[in-house]
């Protein structure tokens, strides 16, 4: 296992500890966007280039802007008084931990039966092209159709109702 | 004789990393390109900073800069000595570790994007198969870095401009995305060497270049506004008018780290200027066929500067739009004429060889143009000028 | 330990830390923020098994992980939409405090 591999995930596994940890929730916006940095890295040592510039992409250039734009408008960037931890805080905890156990145990129980090193594969993005438009043009569709339901909803649900119809 | 000079860097840079052992090579082959980027587009900006103070003073009918060398020529240095000796404020109530990484996050995302440019015959750092989606990627990292800037400052004014900024380089960033995608569908790569090696070559002395069609045309005009905004250049620089918020995201910011900033915005208009160079105008390739023994980097850097020449025209020309304005001319003007263009390339290729591909494509472009602007002007309410005097 | 066990730990181990997110944090948005660092964990799974699985010349995984990404920001948009409509009518995004169905 590569040096690179465990300083990449190092940074992601920090980010995402700080996203979810600390108090400031713009700071956590932040270090969100450094875990999705992190995990663009992973992408492209698994030689997923198209992938991993789409991560940044998409991750990076939208999703965390909104993130960001979403806690302004909330005013979430002022602490709140009870404490940012919920009351059941510990119950969460204890599932997280054992979802973890059961994962972990489950990769490394199977860790002799997973395969070694293969051949890097060579991926174009010829290839993904013709894929998207031949093999996986019906998902391709759909995502579209998604998209735009998205789209319209995301405005008709944060759009601010008529004064009359309050 | 001619193939050296065209080749000279790519030469120098075997030769010196020749004189390496051979187990240090490839990284100090990488290294040393870093190395001349880092060098070559700082002192870009520098004169492009003299450039744009002249150049605007004469278009503001006054001389500009004049008393630090002859014609005003050390202006930049006078520059950088001065912002390295400013104290650094930092307010109180700012966020101390955001407010120190937003300009480096800035800067750095920028420095990315020259990595993929071809600035001349195979001189391009990365040649890599998806380069124009890295670049864009880069590009989008940018936003976050103008948001970090705003907030961190715990500034009204600065949030503000770091709202509208952000706001307006999302709204433009999908015309710029569209408009490539254009060029990306014509040459059936992502590649930026292969776009230009797809436009370099001559009918009749002339070069093959997108601009010279008419969706590619259309392409170039859309794509020069979206970069106008992207980089918030004037008449898209209401984030940073200094008349209406201060400085907006950078009010917080003296010395070096609002140098650093200066860096990064011009920075980001070379690189946006180099790959408009690339996908419109042929990156390296020569205008005609028989100038093809220039070298081909002096191409490149001749249409990035004439780009630059134009940004600086613009800044001196046009009024500043305001924030509706410039969100409604995104997302219901430029939106919808790239996806029109996208389709009338489409059939570009499709109309095969000849004069009838050139009258459709040139007539549905110009067409749509012009409904849209009537559409438009009709709704705006635009009209003879009213005048309201005081009672 | 196989560099395909070690990026299946790093995507559980992130899975894990977005469900603790998600299940012991009071603001809405951070819990939006967990949801979204399992959807990624999940996609450095599909990655890692297309890279060192038998056939990644199919691009099964790659296809995958892309159209996970689209479908993810598209989620996000609305979440934060609704995160947002419910901080106008209840001035709050504490999830806390609105344990109650009446509006």
């Amino acid at each position: 296992m590569s040096l690179v591999f465990y300083a990449i995930a190092g940074l992601t596994l920090a980010g995402a500890l700080a996203a979810v940890l600390l108090k400031n929730t713009v700071h956590c916006a932040l270090a969100l966007t450094v875990a999705f940095a992190g995990l663009a890295l992973l992408f492209l040592e698994l030689d997923a280039q198209f992938a991993g510039f789409a991560q940044i992409l998409v991750y990076i250039g939208a999703v965390a802007v909104l993130v960001v734009f979403a806690i302004l408008l909330t005013r979430g960037s002022e602490t709140p008084k009870d404490g940012v931890y919920s009351r059941n805080w510990l119950a969460g905890l204890v599932i997280a931990a054992g979802v973890f156990a059961v994962l972990g145990w489950a990769v490394l129980e199977s860790a002799r039966a997973l395969p070694h090193e293969t051949a890097a594969p060579t991926v174009t993005v010829l290839q993904i092209g013709n894929a998207l438009m031949s093999r996986y043009v019906l998902p391709l569709e759909i995502v579209a159709l998604l998209l735009t339901a998205a789209l319209i909803g995301a405005v008709i649900v944060a759009m601010h109702e008529k004064e009359g119809q309050k | 004789m001619i193939e050296t000079a065209d080749q000279i860097f790519v030469l120098l840079k075997h030769w010196l990393v020749g004189l390496l052992p051979a187990g240090w090579q490839p990284v100090a082959g990488v290294v040393l390109s870093v190395v001349a980027i880092i060098a070559v587009f700082p002192t870009l900006f520098a004169l492009t900073v003299w450039i744009e103070r002249k150049g605007l003073g004469r278009m503001q009918n006054r001389i500009g800069p004049n008393r630090v060398g002859p014609l005003g020529i050390l202006q930049p240095v006078a520059d950088a000595i001065k912002s390295l000796i400013k104290e650094d404020i930092v307010p109180l109530s700012a966020d101390a570790a955001v407010h120190f990484l937003a300009p480096l996050v800035l800067v750095a995302a920028v420095f990315m994007g020259f990595a993929v440019l071809p600035m001349g015959r195979n001189m391009t750092l990365v040649n890599m198969d998806a380069g124009l989606l890295f670049y864009f990627a880069m590009g989008a990292s940018t936003e976050l870095a103008v948001f970090m800037a705003g907030w961190s400052s715990r500034n009204k004014y600065s949030l503000l401009g770091a709202m509208r900024a952000v706001a307006q380089m999302i709204s433009y960033e999908v015309p710029l995305l569209m408009s490539s995608v254009a060029v990306v569908m014509m040459t059936g790569s992502l590649s930026l060497t292969k776009i230009v090696a797809a436009q370099n070559h001559y009918t009749w002395g002339l070069p093959h270049w997108y601009i010279f069609t008419p969706w590619g045309f259309a392409g170039f005009v859309m794509y020069a506004i979206a970069t106008t905004a992207e980089t918030n250049r004037s008449p898209f620089d209401l984030p940073e008018g200094e008349s209406e918020l201060v400085a907006g995201y950078h009010t917080e910011y003296s010395g070096f780290k609002f140098a650093l900033f200066f860096l990064g915005e011009y920075l980001a208009m070379f690189s946006i200027s180099g790959l408009g160079a690339t996908l419109f105008l042929g990156g390296w390739s020569a205008p005609f066929s028989f100038l093809t023994w220039v070298p081909s980097w002096i191409w490149f850097f001749s249409k990035l500067m004439l780009s630059i020449f134009v940004f600086i025209w613009m800044r001196g020309t046009l009024p500043r739009l305001r924030q509706d304005q410039l969100m409604n001319f995104a997302w219901k003007f430029v939106l919808p004429l790239t996806l029109l263009n996208l389709l009338v390339a489409a059939l570009w290729r499709f109309l095969g060889e000849g004069w009838e591909r050139w009258v459709v494509c040139s007539a549905i472009l110009l067409l749509a143009y012009v409904f849209m602007g009537w559409e438009g002007m009709r709704r705006g309410h635009l009209g003879p000028r009213r005048y309201r005097y005081a009672e | 330990m196989t560099p395909l066990a070690g990026y299946l730990l790093v995507a559980a181990l992130l899975f894990s830390i977005g469900l603790a997110g998600a299940l012991t944090r009071r603001n809405a948005i951070l819990v939006l923020i967990g949801i979204e660092l399992m959807l990624n964990a999940a996609n450095l799974n599909l990655i890692a098994f297309w890279r060192y699985g038998p056939h990644p010349e199919a691009l099964t995984g790659m296809m995958f992980a892309i159209f996970s990404i689209a479908v993810a920001a598209a989620e996000a948009a609305v979440g934060l939409g609704l995160v947002i409509q419910i901080h106008r009518h209840a001035h709050t995004t504490d999830l806390d405090q609105m344990n109650r169905m009446k509006g």
